[in-house]
């Protein structure tokens, strides 16, 4: 897999990490961790969220400086003091969120950063990245706009430009948790063929199959500490369910074959149950960013688990947001309990049992700079205990909020810490916990693991079921399509917004469902 | 790590933040003392005569610091709404309109009113008519925020020109007192006023100032109500997915506002003034904005950074005349603070990040 021209135990390392230790209020993030980082070789970093490896590369790329030990760059200690930097020392860094300006065009964002008092020297931007694509053999036209680019050739762009900023060592963190699995696949071919140039790429993913598929050389973070490395040579040796399943061993200590892939056990709805979601015919006109949705139907009955699947962006936020009654309706009919929802605001039709659980946890489930007190009662502000005559009663919420905090295991320094400090997985949990805890009858999830670390996957996963098993009605919107086989009793397929069909989850529900989402017929 | 070890042990730290919190003020603050006094130098005025001038003027002198207090009185008043406002993400920067326009409402009204009715209550319908035009100058802003999305710095800042214009005229052309040669309108017989307090020459409104700036406070930080505009401010996208209805609220907040500016206005003619002369506008909203940011929009340190502005405009109105420094150099001063606070605050950020790293 590596450049067999060039034998590994001669490579210099390009970049050492040698026993850094960083450490923020109340957590250590990174403790004296060891890191070589060779050229010809993509090494991956994998670790569940919280596990250190954003601070990791927050050093690597000089936005982060380490409080013990020291980085060596072509061995020769050298602190990292910006991100300017670390472009100049050639690390270059794709970072998870996309930093390219959507309005320029690309050739713009990568002229960006140059000299003020200089023209912008577009004819040698031209033939470098002509040289560069040509041998990388991707197609970028520079004088696309950003917006008009699709996430994966954005992410391409970031790498082209890292490239023409001559670096040596390119960090990729979590970038494929924006990829379809096309782009996925593309981006690993990608990697390949950048190593085989003699780059050295640090691949940073929480997902273990991208680790087997695409590292040369795995590092295990876990909770701050490097548990474990697995070098080349033993890489290869081994398949790449060896692989997982020795990360895995290395990650929770014990060994599974896949953590993720549970057989979902067969259950029995009561037959002929009346149904307790009802949805007929859904409308809602599209705009010009977003589908619409257009006749959608379905029923759920008592402890059932419906699942949504389908593309990103056909319409699932839509229809969370219509049934949630955050988006207007132009048609169709809403029932829980054989009362009409539709027509009903927001409050009042959580007031009757329906809750809905946002994916966008930051952006509209919490108020970051409140603490997490508050942020359990966002939906219920006013109402009694926690609010007498309008008046807050702080007593009640702090009382009530510890409860909540003791039973969904929200890991919290205090009940007045600000919601946004927490992690991905604990901000969710308190989201589980307003949403579920009391009056719940049906509950619509939108992508519940999307970005949360294994463990909290799973523990959400484990709350999805047992509300299911309690007799609520559950809507389990996932682009996830194991997540859906796992969990869901049947499974809808969403396709630009309408559902173009459901199929029993049984048996070949895989190819099934895969049909449909790929538009053939079931 | 526990689920259920919620940390209670951080008393001292708290403390320690609160005395770097005072640094973080004082210090700027005294930075900007500093500058400003260059600048004094530049223009040939001894810096040292200037502040303690102000200070004299403003502060100890029993005449100045009894002046200094009946100021603090529609300062309070516009300071309330401005933290309303601020506090829900609403930047209101009409206050000067709204405020002129509960000022000619109560200086038209008032005179009226007296004739008719008992002098309280007289009053506090004047109160209540120059509360409700304000409110309804705001409407126009608060309706295109709450339905259209249009940004309200903007339009405030258009309808506070409208505002202040629409008050001449109305003083000039409608409620124009015919026994007098200078345009203004009728004036509100000392007696009427609202009483002083003891036998100084403090105007109650102070009181009433001191009670609606309190009250906000309250609302603010403890009731539900204040709760969901702060919900609105701090993530609009957050209270449209709790349910709130934002756009409600939205119209609440401007006219809470305005109509606090409203009041600030009718408490500055009742008390004090007892007329408006025609093209009177004292601009105290736009002096606010600065002092409220200052307090970090809350209501119990806004009352201290009032009384601060209070003496500067007091202290800096005698100097003007006596040491020709002209009376808008309070503003200058105010201004040069908040950019020293501004600093001191990237300062404070960089200092903590190069520490930590």
């Amino acid at each position: 897999m590596t450049n067999a021209s060039i034998p590994p135990a001669a490579t210099p390392d390009i970049v050492v990490l040698d026993r850094v230790t960083k450490r923020f209020p109340g957590i250590v993030a990174n403790d004296s961790v060891d890191l070589a980082i060779r050229p010809g070789e993509v090494h991956v970093l994998l670790g569940e969220n919280g596990a250190g490896k954003s601070t990791l590369i927050g050093m690597l790329s000089g936005l982060q400086q380490p409080d013990e030990g020291r980085i060596l760059v072509d061995g020769v200690p050298t602190p990292i003091t910006s991100p300017r930097h670390a472009l100049s020392l050639g690390i270059g860094t794709v970072f998870q969120h996309m930093m390219l300006v959507p309005t320029l065009t690309v050739a713009e964002n990568l002229l960006l950063g140059g000299s003020w008092w200089q023209r912008p020297k577009t004819e040698e931007l031209e033939a470098r990245v002509a040289e560069i694509s040509r041998t990388l053999g991707i197609a970028i036209n520079l004088h696309a706009r950003i917006s008009e680019l699709s996430l994966g050739e954005q992410q391409q762009v970031e790498i082209l430009r890292a490239l023409v900023r001559n670096s040596r060592l390119l960090i990729l963190d979590e970038s494929t948790s924006m990829l379809t699995p096309k782009g996925i696949e593309e981006l690993g071919a990608l990697m390949r063929r950048l190593v085989e140039q003699g780059l050295a790429i640090v691949f940073i993913t929480h997902k273990l199959k991208e680790a087997a598929a695409f590292g040369d050389r795995i590092s295990v973070l876990k909770l701050g500490r490097k548990v474990g490395e697995i070098p080349p040579e033993r890489f290869r040796a081994l398949g790449e369910d060896e692989i997982i399943s020795e990360i895995v061993e290395l990650m929770f200590g014990k060994r599974k074959d896949d953590p993720e892939a549970e057989e979902k056990a067969p259950r029995v709805l009561p037959a002929g149950a009346a149904s307790l979601l009802e949805v007929h015919d859904i409308e809602v006109p599209a705009t010009a960013n977003s589908p619409g949705l257009s006749a959608i139907s379905f029923d759920i009955r008592p402890g059932e688990l419906l699942g949504i699947a389908g593309i990103d962006g056909n319409g699932q936020k839509q229809l969370a947001e219509a049934l949630a009654g955050q988006l207007s309706t132009s048609g169709g009919t809403i029932s829980l309990e054989g009362r009409r929802l539709d027509g009903l605001s927001v409050g009042e039709r959580r007031e009757s049992g329906l809750r809905y659980l946002t994916d966008d946890r930051l952006g509209e489930g919490t108020v970051g700079s409140f603490p997490v007190s508050i942020n359990f009662f966002l939906k219920q502000v006013g109402a009694a205990p926690f609010w007498r005559s309008g008046v807050e009663q702080r007593a009640e919420i702090e009382k009530r909020a510890g409860e909540l905090v003791r039973e969904y295991d929200v890991r919290t320094p205090s009940l007045k810490t600000p919601v946004g400090r927490l992690s991905g997985g604990n901000i969710q949990k308190v989201l589980l916990a307003r949403e579920l805890a009391e009056g719940a009858k049906a509950v619509i999830f939108n992508k519940p693991t999307y970005g949360l670390d294994l463990a909290n996957t799973l523990a959400t996963r484990q709350r999805i079921r047992e509300i299911a098993a309690r007799g609520l009605a559950v809507l389990l919107i996932s682009t996830d399509l194991e997540e859906l086989l796992s969990m869901c009793d049947r499974i809808a397929v969403i396709s630009s917004g309408r559902l173009v069909g459901t199929i029993e989850n049984t048996g070949d529900a895989r190819t099934r469902v895969g049909r449909l989402m790929i538009g053939l017929a079931a | 790590m526990s689920a259920t070890a919620l940390d209670t042990s951080n008393h001292t730290p708290a403390r320690r933040d609160i005395q770097r919190r005072i640094m973080m003020t004082l210090g700027p603050i005294l930075a900007a003392l500093i500058i400003a006094g260059c600048i004094l130098l530049a223009v040939g005025v001894n810096p040292l005569t200037y502040y303690g001038f102000v200070l004299e003027r403003g502060l100890l002198s029993p005449l100045g610091v009894q002046q200094t207090l009946t100021r603090m009185a529609p300062l309070l008043f516009l300071a309330a709404g401005l933290i309303v406002a601020f506090r829900a993400g609403m930047w209101n920067l009409g206050g000067d309109g709204q405020f002129l326009l509960g000022a000619v409402t109560a200086a038209a009204s008032g005179p009226l009113l007296v004739q008719v009715l008992p002098a309280w209550l007289a009053l506090f319908c004047t109160f209540l008519l120059a509360t409700a035009v304000a409110m309804l100058w705001s409407l126009v802003p608060a309706l295109l925020r709450a339905y259209q999305g249009v940004n309200e710095i903007i339009t405030t800042l258009m309808m506070t020109f409208l505002g202040t214009s629409l008050a001449n005229v109305l003083v000039k052309l409608v409620f124009l007192d015919p026994t007098t040669t200078v345009p203004q309108t009728r004036t509100l017989p000392v007696e009427d006023r609202l009483p002083r307090l003891f036998d100084t020459t403090i105007t109650s409104g102070l009181l009433l100032g001191l009670a609606a700036i309190l009250i906000v406070h309250f609302v603010m930080t403890r009731t539900a109500f204040g709760l969901k505009l702060q919900i609105v401010g701090a993530n609009p996208r957050a209270a449209v997915h709790a349910g709130l209805g934002v756009p409600k609220l939205t119209i609440a907040v401007f006219a809470i506002s305005a109509g606090l500016a409203g009041l600030a206005g009718a408490v500055d003619i009742l008390g004090v003034q007892g007329n408006v002369r025609a093209d009177w506008n004292p601009a105290y909203a736009m002096a606010v904005i600065p002092v409220v940011f200052l307090a970090r929009m809350n209501g119990i340190a806004a009352i201290g950074f009032v009384f601060m502005l209070s003496v500067l405009s007091i202290g800096g109105e005698s100097a003007a005349r006596r040491l020709g420094v002209p009376h808008h150099f309070t503003l200058v001063l105010v201004s040069i603070v908040l950019i020293m606070l501004a600093l001191a605050e990237y300062i404070d950020h960089r200092y903590n990040q190069s520490r930590k790293a």
